[in-house]
């Protein structure tokens, strides 16, 4: 294990509690993310991974537990109250409006307006919108997507890169990826984890959500495994291979692995 | 598990991918030619129309003729702004031609019972004409408000929604008039709304032509118009992009209400009368004209100058038919024809991006055991 108490967890969960009718969904899971880090959330399908994240990003509330954001206990009420928090999400679905253009769903629910009286009638500044999406996509290394078409028209990877680009963007503290890569081809896939380490590198924590174990080890620097709603092991990548991981995820080496606290 | 992302053997997945972005870009390409004939092709239509009938009949291309195509188009220009920004956030709007009868009779009730004499408010003057005005947009914005409250907070969809309100406002309507229409609609109002002219072009049609620029400005340029065009394309999304998609379907319902009560009482100054028995197909023209436009009937795409074309289209049919000698009853089995056919045009747009997704599937079904998806 890294030095991991020395340093004050940017978001950490504590014993979240999360029942749906009868199903517990939660059963006092904890889950840190350290600064400046790629930790992985695997687990096997129902595990709690999706409801985890959705406590995270402000979709649910948690029945019980708290959330810390640089060590401090907040209340993530709703997407916005996560996101003023600087916590962005990478939906697996995406969430891009498909009619609108590259610029419309970067800056959808923050759009530049123009200054004075036009500002005042809420016109929007869509030279000003465009010229800083050509910024941002440059900045992440995707010069080539066009503008102007609606994001539809475009290929699947630069759909996912549009919907990665807009949350890394924005965010200040941590992104969240739900399946990040699922949808896509090896070479995009290559393109999504190199804009992840691109990231990590530049000082934001990357929680990543995905079954595709080797890519987790791949660009993981953590991982961090959920079964049965609650976490059983934490790891560092470079430690452990896939069988590990399979292993923590299905409960076979519960004797060796290092219990969450 | 660990191959659940890696492409099957046997295909070198380089030269899958290679082949993947090539048809990807020939896709775009594709996409881009049919949004431009898309847009645009409906707006030919219409020229070629002007074109045929004014060959054909040198009456047609007077400007009598053409200013009174304007001013019949006028009222359904006003009706079909609102109802582009309802069906590009993917609702519709049914109620539309009652709506307007019922907001008609409300504003001519306050006219009657303000400025009125034994003979109606004839010679009422600007404060009861305001007042009429005022309470005729509260009456339409307030049936609006219904609309999207039921839509947004009740989830009764719009189409069963907007059918239910058709019916009440329409039976309001008749219920405050005992089914009799109402006359004695002030002269000042039918001159500056109606008849009256300004450089030969009726007032009706400057009221109907600035509307519609102005509800085209803010359809494009405003954040208001962006989230009407979002909520449309994926209302989801939209909520978690932080966006009150509840309040502004409410807001977009509303906004289409005022502009029926708007257009009542250009229906007002334009018939000095409330014509409770003649919008029962208000709403079927509408929407064939915003469609006709090439406004997207699931949502997310369209705008206001192509419904003005759309709206254009059977009023010019009509009067070009009438004059070239035709019977006139031509005019909805043309109408009729481009509507299927402009639908169809836009489902063609819908249509490529899915057989290329199932195309480029085939080379890896052949190679591997999973059930391809079924488009």
């Amino acid at each position: 294990m890294r030095e991991l108490d020395s340093k004050t967890p940017v978001v950490e969960a504590k014993d979240i509690e999360k029942t749906y009718g009868h199903v517990d969904a939660l059963r006092g899971a904890c889950f840190a993310v350290y600064p400046a880090e790629v930790v992985a959330l695997v687990g096997d399908n129902g595990a709690g991974k999706s409801t985890l994240v959705k406590i995270l990003t402000g979709v649910e509330q948690p029945d019980d537990g708290s959330v810390y954001i640089n060590g401090s206990e907040v209340e993530l009420s709703s997407p916005i109250t996560a996101r003023e928090h600087g916590i962005e999400v990478v939906y697996q679905d995406l969430a891009l409006a498909s009619h609108l253009d590259t610029p419309s769903n970067l800056f959808l629910g923050r759009e530049i307006l123009r200054s004075g009286l036009l500002g005042k009638l809420r016109l929007m500044d869509k030279a000003a919108m465009r010229r800083d999406t050509m910024e941002t996509l440059n900045r992440f290394g995707l010069p080539l997507i066009s503008l102007g078409l609606p994001v539809s028209s475009l290929s699947g990877g630069q759909r996912q890169s549009v919907a990665v680009v807009r949350a890394l963007a924005y965010a200040k503290t941590v992104v969240f990826m739900d399946e990040p890569t699922a949808a896509l081809g090896v070479r995009q896939r290559a393109r999504v984890l190199d804009l992840i380490r691109r990231v990590r590198d530049e000082g934001m924590s990357v929680v990543l959500v995905s079954h595709n174990m080797p890519e987790v080890l791949q660009v993981a620097d953590r991982v961090e495994v959920l079964r049965l709603g609650a976490r059983v092991a934490r790891m560092n990548a470079a430690e452990v291979g896939v069988a590990d991981l399979v292993g923590a995820m299905t409960g076979a080496l519960d004797d060796t692995a290092m219990k969450g606290d | 598990m660990s191959n659940l992302n890696t492409p099957d053997a046997g295909v070198s997945t380089a030269e899958l991918e290679l082949a993947q972005e090539a048809e990807e870009r020939a896709l775009s390409w594709h996409n881009r030619l049919l949004e431009v004939a898309g847009s645009s092709w409906i707006f030919g239509v219409l020229i070629v129309m002007v074109v045929v009938f004014s060959i054909m009949s040198p009456a047609f291309s007077t400007s009598f003729n053409l200013v009174n195509i304007l001013s019949n188009a006028a009222i359904y220009v006003v009706l079909a702004v609102g109802e582009t920004f309802v069906i590009i956030m993917a609702g519709i709007d049914l109620s539309v031609g009652s709506v307007l009868v019922f907001s008609g009779v409300v504003a001519a009730k306050a006219m009657g019972a303000t400025g009125g004499s034994a003979l109606g408010a004839t010679n009422a003057g600007w404060g009861t004409v305001t007042l009429g005005i005022a309470a005729g947009l509260a009456a339409g914005g307030a049936w609006g408000l219904i609309n999207g409250i039921l839509v947004a907070k009740a989830k009764i969809p719009p189409l069963i929604a907007t059918l239910g309100t058709l019916g009440a406002a329409l039976g309001l309507a008749q219920v405050l008039t005992n089914g009799v229409d109402l006359s004695g609609i002030p002269t000042k109002m039918t001159n500056a709304f109606g008849s009256g002219k300004v450089l030969e072009i009726p007032s009706i049609v400057i009221c109907a032509g600035v509307i519609a620029l102005v509800a085209g400005i803010v359809l494009s340029c405003t954040r208001f118009g962006r989230y009407t065009y979002a909520v449309g394309s994926n209302a989801e999304s939209t909520r978690r992009a932080g966006i009150n998609v509840d309040r502004h379907v409410i807001s977009v319902y509303a906004l289409q209400g005022l502009l029926v009560g708007a257009a009542a009482i250009l229906n007002l100054a334009r018939f000095t009368t409330t014509t409770i028995g003649s919008h029962g197909n208000d709403n079927l023209t509408v929407i064939s004209g915003v469609v006709l436009g090439g406004t997207s009937l699931f949502g997310g795409r369209g705008g206001i100058f192509r419904t003005v074309v759309g709206i254009l289209i059977p009023v010019v049919l009509a009067s070009g038919l009438v004059i070239v000698g035709v019977q006139a009853f031509w005019q909805t089995v043309a109408v009729g024809i481009v509507l299927v056919v402009a639908v169809y045009i836009d489902q063609m747009r819908r249509r490529p991006r899915k057989r290329a997704r199932r195309r480029r599937r085939s080379p890896r079904q052949s190679h591997s055991s999973t059930k391809g998806e079924v488009l």
